[in-house]
């Protein structure tokens, strides 16, 4: 640096009255804590935003799609049961296994839905997930119910639905389109709501 | 032909020809490549939806064991790794790919850094434009921040230092 024109800093430093200096001094102080804390607590805030969300919590391709079809294994009785049997129907599929805990608390939410709506054109279809039909019977005869359930083999239905874990649950309106889906234990409130609105959708065609 | 433009031409040339090979040789393994290793390069591509940051290639759950059978059966039945990779994009959106597509907004992410890095440089630049002496100001005798009184301070004392001399 030359030293015929001084800098602002030399000029501030060589000023007589040092109390002009000592003020813009601590504002370059701040200046430069801001410049550093910003950014910081910026990306501390973009963190803490993501570190809450469930990731798996996403809302599903499949909603106003048409259902993929399939042919499954009935555990409860003896052949299969397909969804094109079921066409015309609101259709509650609901993905679960004995070994999941939420499968176990929504249990009692889908028997209701199940004994409210059976007789008004509604199935609940409960689909294996990752588990044995001796783990599915054992966890019918602890818990009860008797809508249908059916084996997966291979999770090729589970993959078809894009299934992350159990439980996960899709109402398909009578059209055969999938009209609602929710991951994790399923409310008796949601499962009203949403085979009420497909029950509505399938009347007015 | 200069010397160094014959360099640099050779240098040109080899990039080239190893370039070429590259491509030539990567092309003619992807034809001959195992029913396995197709299965498994569009597995590696796949997360696996039940253990989130693990490849549907390398996640040990049996949900990944399906996706690659299904991958496989796929494969055999004749379908192409893009219409693999649609079919589970299909189902469990773009999330299912570990590297997603750079389009659309999925460019934020590889902009910012490239836009805060030249944003950055600028903003230096900038600072030490304004720290150097004199730029702003003028000549050093003509600065108009300068009072009457330091003018003249100055012109007294560099007219002191010149007396000696």
């Amino acid at each position: 640096m030359s030293t015929d024109a001084p800098s602002e800093r030399g000029r501030l430093e060589t000023d007589e009255a040092g109390e002009v200096a000592e003020p813009q001094r601590r504002r370059s102080r701040m200046r430069a804590i801001a410049v550093v804390l910003v950014p910081l607590v910026l990306f501390a805030l973009l963190l803490a935003s993501g570190l809450g969300k469930d990731p798996r919590a996403l809302p599903s391709q499949l909603i106003g799609r048409p259902a993929p079809t399939f042919s499954l294994p009935r555990l409860d009785t003896d052949g299969p049961i397909a969804l094109h049997d079921l066409a015309g129907q609101v259709v509650v599929l609901n993905f679960w296994a004995s070994w999941c805990l939420p499968c176990r608390q929504e249990h009692d939410d889908l028997e209701l839905a199940w004994d409210r709506y059976r007789d008004r054109g509604v199935v609940v279809l409960g689909v294996l997930y990752e588990d044995t039909p001796q783990g599915a019977m054992g966890f019918r005869r602890e818990l009860g119910g008797d809508w249908p359930i059916a084996d997966d083999p291979g999770s090729k239905t589970a993959i078809e639905y894009g299934v992350f874990g159990v439980p996960e649950t899709f109402v398909i309106a009578p059209d055969g389109t999938i009209a609602a889906k929710t991951t994790g234990a399923v409310t008796y409130e949601w499962l009203t709501d949403e085979i009420e609105a497909a029950l509505r959708k399938g009347n007015l065609e | 032909m200069s010397g160094r433009a014959r360099s640099i031409a050779l240098i040109v040339g080899a990039v080239v020809v190893v370039g070429l090979a590259a491509l030539l040789a990567s092309t003619r393994t992807g034809r001959t490549e195992s029913l396995a290793d197709r299965a498994h390069e569009i597995a590696a591509g796949l997360r696996c939806p039940v253990c989130l940051n693990l490849s549907v290639a390398d996640s040990p759950s049996r949900l990944a064991e399906e996706m690659r059978t299904e991958i496989t059966t796929r494969l055999r039945a004749g379908q192409s790794p893009e219409q693999i990779r649609a079919f589970f994009i299909d189902r469990y959106g773009e999330w299912i790919l570990l590297e997603p597509p750079r389009a659309g907004l999925n460019w934020v992410p590889w902009a910012v850094p490239i836009v805060a890095l030249v944003a950055g440089i600028a903003i230096w630049m900038m600072v030490i434009r304004r720290r150097e002496p004199g730029r702003d100001q003028g000549p050093a005798g003509t600065d108009p921040d300068l009072s009457r009184d330091e003018r003249e301070r100055i012109d007294r004392e560099l007219a002191d230092l010149q007396e000696p001399g």
